[in-house]
């Protein structure tokens, strides 16, 4: 590891202070999941680490109907909490797949966001979601969504003096929800992963509709257009292979050393269809 | 940087560079070689100890993080001299070969018995899917800690 200074600011006008001074120098620490490996294997040469876990960005909270997670709760909260099994059962169920339990026992939320794996699975559940991030400089607060905070690969719209703080998720309460995605080992980040919201009417048809996938592109994507296939319709089997159908066609795959594109293509379909599924069935077991 | 923490129950004052892993600082400042390093990048699970209680990767947590914390090795979960009665069925059902995972896995194993004290053998698989054994032992180990979890006596 190459040498570099280290601070643990006390509170967050300290942190920002801290990144307006020294920018792109800098890296900010929390979990150290994905920070440390790459301090390791000296890929990040930082001047300066800012270690954030002082900060009081570690509380989770129910309002209405928004989870509020602090950037610095960590993924063995997601995975054990009631309350968010039950107001966002999508938060738990990505960050089962995470790592292993060494890196679930401390990687953090905003500490995974700020990373964007382009195969990462909380990444892929906040644009799913529709989730908002708080985003702090010296001076500012800014809020943007999901969709928008991922820009490429690893990269995000944070500038080098911002703090991601907080995000927002709505809640679920009432839609149904799914999870899936094929890794080459357990823990691995995903070859392809797909997170669904269904929502049905009373009348039984679907009036929302959000399907989107990871290890598509450099960040996570949605699919709109499968989506737009579904709205308005009854969730039967044959709309649903329908949508999962569009999504295999509008969805960018690449090949690389663990899937060919063909495969990854395959994979969208066959994921999308069982996601879309399990989450209509529940949206129907909960409407 | 002067870091002070618990490690094994005892206050300890070390100092250490910012750019050192508590991997580093527990084997080579403080002589403690329960922890070993394997892979340095978080996936094998060689360096587990417990931080807070939770399994963590010792290669992949800054020492001056660990300040005011509390760390336990394995040597932490003996009394003495005298072998954990999970270390004891683990050489009881030969779920040791080289050694070099053991650490680690008694420790993941202990910390998930903490929250889940009536796992099936399920449970402990997915509980120890992070910790590799390159002997490919895993069959021993998953008998050892089911031997360990139904003994006689244990309340």
């Amino acid at each position: 590891m190459h040498p570099f200074d280290y601070a643990a600011p006390g509170g967050i006008d300290e942190a920002l202070a801290l990144l307006s001074r020294h920018g792109a120098d800098a890296k900010v620490l929390a979990g150290g999941q994905s920070l440390v490996p790459l301090l390791n294997y000296r890929l990040a040469k930082p001047r300066m680490v800012i270690d954030i876990n002082a900060l009081d960005l570690g509380a989770v909270g129910l309002e209405g109907d928004t989870v509020r997670l602090g950037a610095l709760v960590r993924h063995h909260i997601l995975e054990e909490s009631p309350e968010i099994a039950h107001a966002c059962p999508l938060l738990g169920a990505a960050a089962r797949l995470i790592g292993n339990v060494r890196v679930r026992s401390l990687g953090t939320v905003g500490g995974s966001l700020a990373h964007a794996d382009p195969a990462a699975e909380l990444p892929l559940v906040m644009v799913a979601l529709d989730a908002h991030l708080t985003i702090r400089r010296g001076g500012g607060t800014r809020r943007i969504g999901a969709s928008q905070f991922f820009t490429g690969y690893l990269s995000t719209s944070l500038e080098p003096n911002e703090l991601l703080t907080e995000i927002e998720v709505p809640h679920t309460v009432g839609k149904g929800t799914a999870l899936e995605e094929l890794a080459r080992r357990a823990g691995d980040f995903a070859v392809i992963a797909v997170a669904v919201v269904v929502g049905v009417d009373r009348r039984g048809r679907v009036d929302e509709a959000r399907l989107a996938y990871a290890g598509v592109g450099p960040q996570p994507l949605r699919a709109h257009r499968a989506e737009d296939v579904l709205v308005g319709h009854e969730p039967t089997a044959e709309w649903v292979a329908r949508a999962a159908g569009v999504a295999r066609g509008t969805m960018p795959t690449h090949s690389d050393a663990f899937a060919s594109s063909a495969y990854r293509s395959l994979l969208v379909e066959v994921l999308g269809r069982r996601a879309l599924g399990q989450a209509v069935g529940r949206a129907l077991a909960t409407s | 940087m002067i870091v002070n923490f618990i490690l094994n129950g005892r206050p300890r004052q070390i100092e250490a560079p910012a750019n050192e892993t508590l991997l580093q600082t527990l084997r080579d400042t403080l002589g403690n070689f329960d922890a070993k390093e394997g892979c340095n990048e978080g996936v094998c699970g060689a360096c587990t100890v417990l931080l807070d209680g939770r399994p963590v990767a010792s290669c992949l947590v800054l020492t001056p993080t660990v300040r005011a914390h509390t760390v336990v090795t394995l040597r932490g979960v003996q009394s003495g001299d005298d072998l954990h009665p999970l270390q004891q069925a683990f050489l009881d059902h030969g779920a040791v070969q080289c050694g070099f995972c053991t650490p680690g896995i008694l420790l993941t194993a202990l910390a998930f018995l903490e929250r889940h004290p009536r796992p099936d053998r399920e449970d402990v698989r997915v509980a120890l899917a992070g910790n590799l054994c390159r002997c490919t032992g895993y069959t021993k180990i998953l008998d050892a800690v089911q031997a360990y979890v139904s003994r006689p006596g244990r309340s």
